[in-house]
């Protein structure tokens, strides 16, 4: 078990840095340390595919040098997964932070909680 | 190939590039275009129903030029189709009962962006109900993700605004936890297509090596997915989301975004997964409890509340709560009733929402009950069309939610582990069902003297009161005539597998 755990330390840190960016995202008040958090949580996954894809010796998919031995390649798939979770991650960070500056403007606080508060005061 | 063949690849690219042009139309132009969108998806649905019904059998529609273990694939069958047509019929509908509503809360000049949301919103709706490769369910739920978020925000007041963000933290968690999932059974079986990883699992739980880590990314996915479709102990966001949203927003929503989360998780369960393994791993019985929890909780928070849209809201964490119980069963009979309870809950709930915005707009814009006593009587065709609503919800003969419930007791009755706790739990909602809808419609119809108010007749709304007769048609033919809708139902579980 031990053994295994640090034989696959890429796959282990992984798992810790979701941890930290799902704790974030869930507790913390503070809207921008959310998204930080969204941000940790979404990398974490992009290591743990890039760690699970990577066959050690071999380089990225790409012929140069006119070897097309499947041998000489990692797998490109999870590459190409990561790529396309980027995208995503970048399109939701791009909304949550618009989100964040409109409320921004209105009530002059970042705390999700502070501003549930005002617009139960509100009463609208 | 039949030409039929092409229909469901056709449907989302067609959903894709509306959302395109949309973007650069003006606002009646946008709206006739999502309108003829609607349209024809509607009927590119129901002849690819027709087409399986006739081949009964599924198809497979491959995308690009890469064969089966590689390449990305379409898979439509009965079941898909059913979906999409339904999602279709009822998006349609809750757009065009809405629209006077729409044009008052949205901006001038960005109605047309209203529609690009709502195109992009069914494209991902139909890419989940059609695909067959799990990485692009999950680039689907997040693109349905952020155009849910767009619907509750396009009414600009601080209320949406921060309903938007905690759906937003909310559907986030939830959707990095089924990408986390995802990938690990990616690296388990080594494949993305869901008939060989279904193949792969079923060897590795022969071989018994790497059953944890299956475990654990079956519970990963699996509560990802409750968490985005507001299973009973996540659903803090939906009262919000739905409550103040504009009315078309919370009829899509609750109606139609929560069900294509829904949908993709019985695909993970049965294509992905297989049931038995499913059933195996005891996940199961954690989805029946929360969904038993889901319906008392949904329920008396329902009756507590003293504003009928988020009463409303309250009810479908109930109604996600019998879907969820359906689940839990782990039997065919259950799955069957749980997915008549996603077609009868969407045709119930918009209708219940596009039916509250008639009655709090002849009562002052108020929605405290105190203001709609009387309102049955101004809005005729809202105060007949929410009475249906209730019935059906209560589950009374003649509409669609007296054959769920009588599809759930069957299943309960064939599960004898379950059988007490789902009949009891079942019995309860009910009588709390009937509490709160029926104070709500004894409400709208206790007299009052109506003089102060105005009055609304058909000529005032004609387009609305047509959308009202619709739903109520639709929800009539699904309590009458059932069993064509649940014989399609099986025989498109009987080929999932």
């Amino acid at each position: 078990m031990g053994s295994n755990l640090f034989a696959n330390y890429g796959e282990a840190v992984a798992m810790i840095l979701f941890g930290i960016g799902f704790g974030n995202l869930l507790l913390q008040p503070n809207l921008i340390k959310k998204i930080i958090g969204l941000n940790i949580m979404d990398t974490a996954i992009y290591l743990f595919l890039a760690e699970k894809g990577y066959i050690a010796g071999r380089v990225a998919p790409i012929v140069t040098d006119g070897v097309q031995s499947v041998e000489a390649y990692i797998n490109p798939i999870p590459s190409g997964l990561v790529l396309t979770g980027i995208v995503v991650s970048v399109s939701v960070t791009a909304l949550m932070l618009s989100l964040t500056i409109r409320l921004f403007q209105r009530y002059h606080t970042l705390d999700l909680d502070e501003i549930s508060k005002r617009l139960k005061r509100e009463g609208l | 190939m039949d030409f039929v063949r092409n229909f469901p690849c056709i449907s989302i690219m067609l959903c894709l590039f509306a959302g395109i042009i949309s973007s650069g139309l003006r606002d009646k132009a946008a709206m006739w275009v999502n309108a003829a969108l609607l349209t024809i998806n509607t009927v590119l649905s129901a002849y690819t129903l027709i087409y399986t019904l006739a081949l009964g059998d599924s198809f497979v529609y491959v995308m690009g030029t890469f064969p089966a273990p590689w390449g990305n694939e379409i898979r439509a069958g009965v079941l898909e189709a059913l979906m999409a047509l339904f999602f279709c019929i009822i998006m349609l509908l809750s757009l065009f009962g809405g629209r006077h509503k729409l044009m008052e809360v949205v901006e001038e000049d960005k109605l047309h962006l209203y529609y690009v949301l709502t195109d992009l919103l069914l494209s991902s709706l139909l890419a989940l109900v059609y695909t067959n490769d799990m990485f692009t369910a999950y680039v689907f739920v997040e693109i349905n993700t952020i155009s849910a978020c767009g619907l509750i925000m396009i009414r600009q007041n601080g209320r949406t605004i921060e309903a938007a963000v905690r759906y937003m933290i909310m559907s986030l968690l939830g959707s990095g936890m089924l990408l986390l999932g995802l990938c690990m059974l990616y690296d388990l079986t080594g494949h993305l297509l869901m008939n060989n990883i279904k193949e792969s699992v079923a060897l590795i739980v022969a071989d018994g090596d790497y059953v944890i880590p299956l475990i654990v990314s079956i519970v990963l996915m699996s509560v990802g997915l409750c968490i985005k479709s507001a299973l009973f102990p996540f659903h803090a966001w939906l009262p919000d989301a739905y409550g103040y949203s504009t009315i078309s927003s919370a009829a899509m929503l609750s109606s139609l975004v929560s069900k294509g989360y829904i949908f993709l998780l019985i695909k993970i369960i049965y294509r992905v997964i297989g049931l038995d393994v499913y059933d195996d791993t005891r996940i199961i019985d954690i989805l029946f409890l929360f969904g038993l929890m889901g319906m008392i909780f949904g329920s008396t928070s329902a009756i507590k509340e003293n504003d009928i849209r988020r009463m409303i809201a309250f009810s479908s964490v109930a109604q996600i709560g019998y879907i969820y119980m359906g689940f839990g069963m782990g039997t065919q009979a259950g799955m069957t009733a749980s997915i008549f309870h996603i077609l009868s809950h969407a045709a119930t709930k918009s209708l219940l929402f596009i039916a509250a915005i008639g009655l709090t707009d002849v009562s002052g814009g108020s929605r405290a009950f105190i203001e709609l006593t009387g309102s049955g009587y101004r809005n005729k065709w809202a105060g007949v069309t929410f009475t249906v609503g209730s019935l059906a919800m209560v589950g009374v003969p003649l509409f669609s939610g007296f054959i769920s419930k009588l599809l759930f007791s069957q299943a309960a009755v064939q599960n004898h582990a379950k059988m007490l706790p789902a009949l009891i739990v079942l019995g309860i909602s009910t009588i709390l069902n009937a509490i709160y809808f029926m104070k709500t419609v004894i409400r709208i119809y206790t007299p009052i003297d109506n003089s102060v108010y105005s009055v609304i007749t058909f000529k005032d709304m004609p387009v609305y009161a047509i959308v009202l007769l619709a739903f109520i048609i639709l929800n009539v033919i699904l309590g009458i005539s059932s069993q064509p809708v649940v014989d399609m139902i099986q025989q498109g579980l009987a080929t999932f597998a």
